[in-house]
């Protein structure tokens, strides 16, 4: 038997108002409802981060997360990070500038993961960095990229190992 | 000609579409009526099928089929599929049928596929099927498997072994019966899964009234399953069309062919639908070529300096259940072995053999990094037996830097001899030993032991054979605005081919990067191509870049000098436009030369010229660029837990000149991050019965940030002589070397309880045995 449910909700800005399954979650909701494939899913239990998104602004991973769940809330993706005319974030062009992505499939994720972790923690440590991210599998980079990209968009570029 | 983009940090083409959710990767991708699969797979690792019961699943609304092999047509019934690279050493080739026929020989070999409205209504018709398996004796590991009483993996076949393989070069005999020591090193080598964050898809639509069957998939090689798909189907190359969209990884097993992409297509032919599957995570553990034991046992001969006179031995290779991919994979971990040593003699045999787990095939560096291991297992006893520092026995052993093109002894399949084209080792291990501090170590470990801690250092140095032929190719087309299209075969998995491709297209051309857009991995957009494997793609498809670029700016000047009045010595380009030198007004940009080049109808084509501004190319490397490196890490042991922290890497790395350093460093770095999961965490576990055990993220242990050392990689440029870009692959040398360095590192941290690590992954239990044990780790598979 099928149950759906009425919910409406908020995705990068847009007011969304729906019919969803109950067993539908938010990852697989955003992607084949919505079609905002930007959100990916790499393991669907909960380890790799690939499927991160911002809800009420907090980090949370989409993949375990039942789409009813997020009724009335306020979700972005990563097609949400960039300004309305297209202009990327500083931390969406400091991914560019480090090379902190190679075959993109993690880097929603890590986008979604970071802008959370730099509002709350404006001038984090490399070790900081690494912590916030340590929920996010990355088989491409070695992070290292990653934590120069966070760390620079927060102003602060140094980082141990980097030449 | 400027140089403006070869060698310089050019930020990636690729990323404005990658980091705002643009990127298209196969899930991504929805055809108008397309419907979604579910593999209904093994659930036991060897079994006859003794039937199938689908009727209920059939029965569930939303589902449109439930295909077994049986209802495929006949012709596919009795047709395993085509195997990729066949070898006449291949005693047993064998390869499944794209669905089982009446036996399963691994967890996770696909039985059936259901097809229905949406992937929910799949999944719960799968869960419905009911297969009815008789249990048969399965073989698991691969010590086990090589012997002649051992259950066998395939009902009926002879016995378990896939092939025998040897490697042999000089007078063996004479270099052991004239060493000064031998020593006997034994070790099993296993290197876990593909893990590309993105897992394989398949999308499959068939237009038999129109051009034909379109695969969308997640691969490496579009040609190759371009060839393999059509050859199976008994279909005609060019009406089969493979795309490789957006892929979210790659590292080797995305390169062979699977059941899928023969499944996929049947099912989409039979139903008249676009089809789409994607693999789970949970399917990807058990059903994605992986890379596990191989068990060595090798003999060093000696003299009394330390210097190797003779290597031999013998390996066990598990070749999972099947041969997806021929003999690619051991084949690798045989003939890189002398590594960057000039070693005079070496035999080493190998059994590839069969098991009940899933099938084997490369994984990022092949067989290489099995190889590289090896060989510095050997060193570093050499080391520890004649007290010899770590890059002192290295720099003994290297092939001198004086000693290039270097013949190694081997030979090649076609019998041209395997030479390193150039080098300089021990300039590498000099810039790592200078990255890396390890003048200051002692010191560094002699208070770290004061404090009760325990540090080590492991130096590990490799070569490695990149940019295998035979080509790759290219067409450089300027467009009647000016724009730049190149079209090549090889498809990329996220190494930035687009970028790479495009500095040394706009270099050649004089054009801005902003004004070339490559189209790459399409089979029908153009003709031929081979592969992204081996780091053949920067070797292979630039150089085919290069020469088209160069026919096509030949082409341009030509036309210019007619249109200008001048000659070409007098024409110089800027920016797409090709001037008179001392003439400003003088001038005509590639575009308007291209426009004139493609007149429409009954408009005139300039005199003796072809149509298109645009030229295609083929020309690829003289032969196999040999990159190396030199790699030193630094550990911490906590000889209470176990645990072991890498706290430093550094890289000393020649791929001779570099297209985009900062991309390099990309391929190093996360190459380094690979090798060091390998030394400390990925480890497949099977029981005895064939059941995989760890196939989630929370057991199956990846690397993740806060495990990872900073890197420092450093560059020496040798160029190669072989391509006329003086360049070299650089996908896997982070990888070769990295866990053999870490793996030394644990040992010298815990020299003073003479551990000696005789397997990989290492964990923390087998270290803290091994510290209470002393003496050597054995590990059953
Ligand atoms: S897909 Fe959600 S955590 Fe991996
Ligand atoms: S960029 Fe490929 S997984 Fe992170």
């Amino acid at each position: 038997m099928k149950h759906t449910h009425r919910i409406s909700l908020t995705v990068n800005g847009r007011p969304v108002e729906t019919e969803v399954e109950d067993r539908l979650h938010l990852a697989d909701f955003l992607r084949r409802e919505l079609k905002l494939t930007g959100t990916h899913l790499g393991c669907e239990h909960g380890v790799c981060g690939a499927c991160t998104v911002l809800v009420d602004g907090r980090a949370v991973r989409s993949c375990l997360m039942l789409a009813v769940q997020a009724r009335g809330s306020d979700v972005t993706t990563v097609e949400g990070l960039a300004a309305e005319d297209g202009t990327l974030s500083p931390l969406q062009e400091a991914f560019r500038e480090h090379h902190a992505l190679q075959c993109g499939f993690c880097t929603p994720g890590m986008l979604t993961s970071l802008t959370a972790f730099l509002r709350d923690n404006p001038a984090p440590t490399d070790r900081e960095v690494r912590e916030a991210i340590s929920g996010n599998i990355c088989r491409c980079t070695g992070y290292q990229p990653i934590v120069a990209a966070a760390l620079a968009a927060t102003g602060d570029e140094a980082i141990e190992g980097e030449n | 000609m400027g140089v403006r983009y070869f060698g310089a940090e050019v930020r990636r083409v690729e990323d404005p579409r990658l980091v705002t959710g643009k990127g298209r990767y196969v899930d991504d991708i929805e055809l108008p009526g397309m419907l979604e699969a579910v593999m209904v797979r093994s659930t036991e690792a060897h079994a006859r099928i003794r039937s199938i019961d689908a009727a209920a699943a059939r029965a569930l609304p939303g589902v449109h089929a439930v295909f077994t092999l049986q209802d495929f047509p006949a012709e596919y019934h009795d047709r395993p599929m085509v195997q990729p690279y066949p070898a006449p050493v291949l005693l047993q080739p064998t390869t499944q049928h794209p669905l089982a026929r009446d036996e399963v020989c691994f967890v996770g070999q696909a039985i059936a596929i259901v097809v229905a409205e949406t992937r929910h209504i799949a999944e719960d018709a799968a869960g419905l099927v009911a297969v009815d398996y008789e249990p048969l004796p399965a073989v698991v590991d691969c010590r086990e498997a090589v012997k002649t009483d051992a259950p066998l993996a395939h009902a009926g076949s002879p016995d378990n072994i896939v092939a025998r393989l040897r490697v042999a070069f000089g007078e063996v005999e004479t270099a052991f019966a004239d060493a000064a020591h031998v020593f006997e090193e034994r070790f099993l080598q296993h290197r876990g899964g593909c893990h590309a964050m993105e897992c394989r898809g398949v999308i499959a639509e068939d237009r038999p009234l129109h051009d034909g069957l379109t695969i969308v998939s997640a691969t490496q090689c579009p040609y190759l399953v371009r060839r393999n798909v059509a050859a199976y189907l008994g279909r005609d190359e060019g009406r089969v069309r493979v795309v490789a969209p957006d892929v979210g990884g790659g590292f080797g097993p995305k390169a062979g062919v699977y059941a899928e992409e023969i499944v996929v297509p049947l099912a989409a032919a039979a139903l008249g639908r676009p089809v789409k599957w994607i693999e789970d995570r949970r399917e990807h553990f058990v059903t994605t070529n992986t890379q596990r034991d191989q068990e060595w046992t090798l003999e060093a001969a000696v003299d009394a300096d330390g210097k190797l006179l003779g290597v031999r031995g013998r390996v066990i290779h598990d070749n999972g259940a099947f041969v997806p991919y021929g003999l690619l994979l051991p084949m690798t971990s045989l003939t890189p072995l002398p590594g960057p040593y000039a070693v005079p003699a070496l035999d080493v045999a190998m059994d590839v053999v069969f098991t009940n787990t899933a099938p084997n095939s490369p994984i990022r560096g092949a067989g290489r990094p099995n190889a590289a291991f090896a060989m510095e297992r050997l060193i570093a006893r050499v080391a520890r037996e004649l007290d010899l520092d770590q890059a002192e026995v290295r720099r003994r052993n290297y092939v001198p830097a004086d000693g290039f093109p270097y013949d190694t002894g081997q030979k090649f399949r076609d019998g041209s001899a395997i030479k390193y084209d150039s080098g300089d080792f021990e300039g590498c291990l000099d810039k790592v030993v200078e990255l890396s501090g390890y003048a200051g170590f002692a010191e560094r470990q002699a208070e770290a032991r004061a404090e009760g801690r325990y540090l080590g250092i492991g130096v590990s140095s490799c070569i490695e054979d990149t940019g295998v032929g035979p080509y790759e190719g290219a067409t450089v087309r300027v467009q009647p605005d000016g724009k730049v299209q190149i079209q090549t075969g090889a498809a990329s998995q996220g190494q930035g081919h687009e970028t790479m491709l495009a500095q040394v297209c706009a270099d050649r051309l004089d054009v801005a990067l902003e004004d070339i857009y490559v189209r790459a991995a399409d089979t029908g957009a153009f003709p031929q191509g081979v592969g992204t494997i081996g780091s053949r793609v920067a070797v292979n498809a630039s150089t085919a870049v290069f020469d088209a670029a160069e026919s096509v700016r030949d082409k341009a000047l030509q036309l210019a000098a007619e249109r200008l009045e001048a000659s070409v010595e007098d024409l110089e380009v800027e920016d797409g436009v090709i001037g008179v030198a001392g003439v400003p007004e003088m001038k005509v940009t590639y575009g308007e030369l291209a426009k004139q080049l493609a007149p429409m109808a009954g408009g005139p084509l300039p005199k003796g010229f072809s149509p298109g501004l645009e030229a295609t190319s083929y020309r690829t490397s003289e032969g196999m660029p040999t990159a190396s490196g030199s790699n030193i890490a630094e550990v911490e042991v906590d000889i209470g837990t176990g645990e072991v922290r890498v706290l430093r890497y550094s890289v000393a790395h020649d791929c001779g000149k570099m297209i985009n350093p900062m991309m390099v460093d990309g391929q190093i770095v996360g190459g380094v991050v690979h090798g060091i999961g390998n030394a400390l965490f990925e480890r497949l576990v099977y029981d005895e019965a064939g059941q995989p055990l760890n196939n989630n993220y929370g057991e199956y242990l990846l690397p993740i940030a806060t495990e990872m050392p900073p890197i420092a990689v450093t560059h020496q440029e040798t160029p190669s002589p072989f391509n006329p870009l003086g360049i070299k692959g650089a996908g896997e040398g982070g990888t070769i070397p990295a866990t053999a360095a870490v793996v030394a590192a644990i040992e010298n941290a815990l020299e003073p309880f003479d551990v000696v690590i005789r397997s990989y992954p290492v964990s923390p239990e087998e270290l803290c045995d091994l510290i209470e044990g002393g003496g050597a780790s054995e590990r059953s598979a």
